[in-house]
């Protein structure tokens, strides 16, 4: 019996009294064939959720089941490519709808066309099981593909192609299982996007995901494999500081998914990225990105699977032995195409009209996220970081607080730092990092032992200042005596001169850990040699005026990254400046 | 001959039951027969079996259950488009009102539009001068961005869009065509008459496309008039290749008209009784605005909104801020205190200005001088909210040059007349004077070179007469 809508409402639709479908079904609802979901089943009704724009629906139009679950197509083709929610590429859709999207548009996820050079990995008798390597293609630059035998799948290869340039809808290998049954292998396969890829282990956490952002590498560092949060108000530079990362964190691959915000930013970003140059590969930026755009105005269901699908992607590639960076801009608004939905179908609303589900959907995703042994014994991982967009910068509410639960690292963005333009405007008081005594051991084998005891102290110094402000929002600066004064004035050199970071200038984009050590290494410095000036009673206003904590300030823009030497020159000035200072005192004083 | 069907089966606020209908879609468009002879058009809203309901944009008064016929259209809302438009003023539902005929269409289009293929977007980089100080130097409007104006009741939100209108004309150097479209949502009469008054005065009358529903029209139509806006937006745009500048005001009226179609359709509110996709709605709206490969046209949005309560986290502005490429705040302390425009420098923002500024678009110096302006403003604040605890006695030099900075900067720099119109040079040049009042030491985002080149504290001083 055909299937047919019963009702429509928004992005809602009704079948009637029918036992065909399944949960998370995908099917083609009316005669433009729009992809939808199953998203609820009773004996009366069968409720799917519509990816598309529902204008012109019909009751009465036919709803056909594909009997699979809401998948995406994984193989090479993926990297560089732009999708929207439901792995639709936009390249695609605009050559055959043009500038604005029609609903219905039926393309392939990967490009059909396209000739790999394909090597095979695996011969004619060899036995495979789940996630093993049986061939593999360059696929950009910089990216090898290895085509995995789907997890569900093992046996004997019968029958292998020989190496040469294949589609990645050839059959490449045919392989037999125990019960006889053959499976004809291509360069990719099908993937529910609800379902987590299986690894063999979860590993421990013990490598940091380096940004060369200062104030996250060393104050709030997060781990490969790690999830983050950064929560803000508009115009606290969210998305700034994810373009951040996405350019310079040291992942093989970054997956950006754009969650129903702006368009312009999904343009920005596929300008900026083409252009961009990887230092480490000398290549654009573009060769290791996939992009998921699902604006704002586009369907508000597929914005919902949008995360799914851009996690799926990134796990297929963790399976090869990569280190893949989530970026997932913002997923309140993930949050609020589930409220949107759950509104939709008329549930019973928990907090704020979110639905009940919200925080188990939250720890799902964030759960996706880890450092893993893959089946076929590489190692790989997923890290993610969120986006949180609070509803009127009030962090109590529940998307934030359910995010909070499940993420290690928390990067609140500060709107009083952002009007000053203090960029990244992450608040190191309320923010905070678990990772620190996962990495313990990488920092002090990579960059020293010494490199935690610094950030220590710099911790302490703005947490002084932090108490002090207080005081001197009451009283003012002036009645505070010398030693405190000083840890203001210190804390002012570490704030703008460590702590703000220029994203537009050359070298403060990116600032390698070894740099990032030898600025803390001179503000201490500076720090422990004005100390001992003002304990040999030199007056603050020498010490200040010094010339010392001017140019302190100014180290990240006038000393490059290839040249850590100037550093050298640096404190030795500083030495003799300040022990030039104290002979000066003990001269006047008559000692 | 189409079917038609007598009478309803329920009536309640602006919604309409009809049952037995077969064969309709989802958001077509229907016509309702009165028995009096005049016509009403509805939109189908949700189709359940064969129950439709319908939302009539004229309201319901006068319906009853057995004095109308309806007639079903096969399609959704469309505007007849043509550049006829130009001149014109239509109601909220795109029906013209100045008594001179309809046009003549040249294609029509769907009100709801389609997105926009981010992949067909190009990236706006080019800058609109406004002649406004605070806005050229500190939130440059962008060609193609979304800015709006977060604004209060009785502030001088109105004001300001009109000098923004009058002066961004003028800043196209190329000649190529510019035009207005102005969406009212719920505005008052006396707004509407202050708007068609300015542009009349401005002689800017004839490219200008008016969208008028007022505030006692009716709130269905409310709801489709913004959208309108932008079908004729757009098409002006992308297919006549015209520079277009969006007004649409008050969101706040339509925000509310949302809130009341929702609540009599039966919806499960959100935040404060708005419906749960208020954020989806507000999208479709503002993404709208943009540059589309192919087309050397473009469509700025300035829509505006007053804060009810002056609360900027109410849900009508918070979400607009997260869709939206920045906004310009306006502030009542600073409004009675005799400013204009009275813009909140802090909150305000334009996110889109660090691509459109600089080398090649205004002055190199200019991030620069905005940066610096907004770092020493913020610590205005703070200077200033310790001098209220200790008196202004008591403050340390630097924090008394800041207080000192504050004032003139409030006095010079934000505010200007209505019909100052600045050059980019001159509000650059003042930025730089105005910073030259504070030490040399304080400001730290400047390098050696522009300090040299423009700190110059004596004619600064001589400048605002200290």
């Amino acid at each position: 019996m055909e299937n047919k809508i019963y009702s429509v409402n928004g992005p809602v639709v009704k079948v009637k009294n029918t036992k065909d479908f399944s949960m998370l079904e995908m099917v083609y609802v009316g005669e433009k064939r729009l992809i939808g979901e199953v998203i609820g089943v009773t004996s009366e009704a069968t409720t799917i959720q519509v990816y598309e724009v529902t204008t012109g629906l019909k009751v009465g139009e036919p709803v056909i089941g594909t009997g699979a679950p809401m998948s995406v197509t994984l193989g090479p083709g993926i990297i560089s490519n732009i999708f929207d929610g439901i792995q639709r590429p936009l390249q695609e859709i605009q050559k055959q709808s043009g500038r604005f999207i029609d609903e219905g548009a039926n393309v392939p996820a990967i490009d059909t066309e396209q000739l790999y050079d394909v090597t095979m990995t695996v011969s004619v008798g060899d036995s495979l099981k789940g996630g093993e390597v049986y061939a593999s293609c360059p696929e950009t630059s910089v990216i090898t593909h290895y085509c995995l035998l789907s997890p569900e799948l093992s046996g004997k290869v019968i029958w292998i192609a020989d190496n040469g340039k294949y589609h990645v809808n050839d059959t490449i290998c045919k392989i037999e299982n125990e019960k006889g049954q053959v499976h004809e292998l291509t360069l990719c396969q099908k993937w529910p996007i609800r379902q987590p890829r299986p690894a063999k282990d979860r590993k421990m956490i013990s490598r940091p995901l380096i940004t060369g952002q200062r104030i996250i590498d060393t104050i709030l560092p997060i781990a490969k494999g790690g999830t983050a949060a950064i929560p803000g108000g508009f115009g606290t530079g969210k998305t700034m500081t994810q373009h951040q990362l996405a350019k310079w964190c040291d992942a093989d691959i970054i997956v950006y998914i754009g969650c129903g915000e702006r368009g312009n930013e999904m343009t920005q970003v596929l300008d900026e990225f083409t252009e961009l140059i990887d230092p480490k590969t000398n290549r654009p930026l573009t060769d290791r990105t996939v992009l998921i755009a699902n604006t704002s105005n586009m369907p508000v269901a597929a914005r919902e699977a949008s995360i799914y699908t851009g996690i799926t992607l990134a796990e297929y590639y963790r399976d090869m032995g990569y280190h893949i960076a989530i970026m997932a801009d913002s997923t309140s608004r993930w949050a609020e195409a589930l409220r949107e939905i759950s509104g939709r179908l008329e549930e019973m609303p928990a907090e704020e009209g979110f639905p009940a589900y919200l925080p188990s959907r939250l720890s799902e995703f964030y759960e996706r996220a880890g450092y893993v042994e893959t089946l076929n014994g590489k190692e790989g991982s997923v890290t993610i970081i969120g986006a949180v967009s609070p509803q009127g910068a009030d962090f109590s509410e529940p998307v934030t607080q359910n995010t909070k639960r499940f993420v290690r690292c928390f990067w609140a963005l500060d709107k009083s730092l952002a009007y000053a333009r203090h960029y990244p405007a992450i608040n190191w008081t309320t923010s905070y990092s678990e990772y620190i005594d996962d990495l313990t051991e990488y920092y002090n084998r990579e960059v020293g032992e010494d490199f935690l005891q610094m950030r220590q102290e710099i911790s302490n110094i703005l947490i002084e200042e932090n108490q002090l402000m207080e005081i001197v929002k009451l009283i003012g600066a002036d009645v505070l005596p010398d030693g405190q004064k000083l840890i203001i004035e210190l804390a002012r050199i570490i704030r703008v001169g460590f702590l703000q970071q220029n994203a537009y200038h050359k070298d403060d984009t990116f600032v390698p850990l070894s740099k990032q050590k030898l600025m803390m290494d001179a503000i201490l410095t500076l720090y422990h040699c004005s100390q001992k000036a003002l304990e040999e009673g030199v007056p603050m206003s020498e010490v200040v005026n010094s010339g010392m904590f001017e140019r302190t300030v100014k180290i990240k823009y006038e000393i490059p990254n290839d040249k850590p030497q100037m550093f050298d020159t640096l404190k030795a000035d500083m030495i003799k400046t300040f022990d030039g200072l104290i002979l000066k005192e003990k001269e006047r004083s008559g000692l | 001959m189409s079917i038609q069907y007598l009478g309803f089966d329920e009536i309640s606020g602006p919604l309409v039951a009809l049952d037995n209908v077969t064969g309709v879609g989802y958001d077509e468009v229907a016509y309702i027969k009165l028995s009096d002879g005049s016509e009403r058009t509805g939109r189908i809203v949700e189709i359940s079996g064969d129950k439709a309901i319908l939302q009539v944009f004229e309201g319901t008064k006068g319906l009853s259950l057995k004095n109308t016929k309806t007639k079903f259209t096969g399609k959704p809302m469309e505007l007849a488009l043509s550049e006829e438009m130009l001149g014109r003023v239509f109601s909220g539902s795109g029906k013209p009102i100045d008594g001179l005929g309809d046009i003549y269409p040249e294609k029509y289009a769907d009100i709801n539009g389609k997105p926009l293929n981010p992949v067909s977007r190009t990236y706006p980089r080019n800058y609109i001068r406004t002649g406004i100080s605070s806005i050229d130097c500190l939130m440059t409007l962008i060609r193609g961005q979304k800015l709006p104006i977060f604004s209060g009741s009785g502030l001088s939100h109105n004001k300001l869009a009109v000098q923004i209108v009058r002066q961004a004309k003028i800043a196209d150097e190329n000649g190529q065509d510019f035009a207005i479209v102005f969406g009212a949502m719920g505005v008052k009469n006396d707004v509407a008459d202050y708007f068609k008054k300015s542009f009349a005065e401005s002689g800017v009358q004839q490219k200008v496309v008016m969208f008028m529903n007022l505030s006692n029209d009716p709130i269905i139509e409310r709801i489709l008039t913004p959208r309108c806006a932008l079908t004729a937006a757009e098409y002006l745009a992308f297919e006549k290749n015209m520079h277009i500048l969006v007004i649409l005001t008050d969101i706040t009226s339509y925000c509310e008209a949302l809130r009341e179609f929702s609540s009599s359709k039966g919806e499960i509110p959100g935040r404060k009784g708005y419906p749960g996709y208020l954020y989806s709605d507000l999208a479709s709206l503002y993404e709208r605005a943009g540059i589309a490969e192919g087309s050397t046209g473009s469509v700025t949005q300035i829509p505006i909104l007053t804060m009810p309560n002056d609360d900027i986290t109410h849900p009508i502005p918070d979400l607009t801020g997260y869709i939206t490429e920045g906004q310009i705040v306006l502030d009542r302390s600073l409004d009675q205190t005799g400013i204009y425009p009275s813009v909140s420098i802090l909150p305000s923002l334009s996110r889109l200005m660090k691509d459109g500024i600089g080398e090649g678009y205004t002055r190199a110096d200019h991030s620069v001088v905005a940066n610096q302006l907004f770092a020493a403003y913020a610590k205005v604040q703070d200077a200033r909210s310790l001098a209220s605890v200790i008196g202004e006695e008591e403050l340390s030099d630097n924090d008394r040059k800041y207080i000192e900075f504050g004032t003139q900067f409030e006095k010079h720099f934000i505010s200007q007349k209505f019909n100052e119109d600045r050059s980019m040079e001159e509000t650059l040049d003042l930025g730089w004077s105005l910073l030259s009042l504070l030490p040399k030491s304080e400001l730290d985002r400047v390098d050696e070179e522009l300090l040299d080149k423009y700190y110059d504290s004596e004619s600064a001083a001589r400048k605002f007469e200290l």
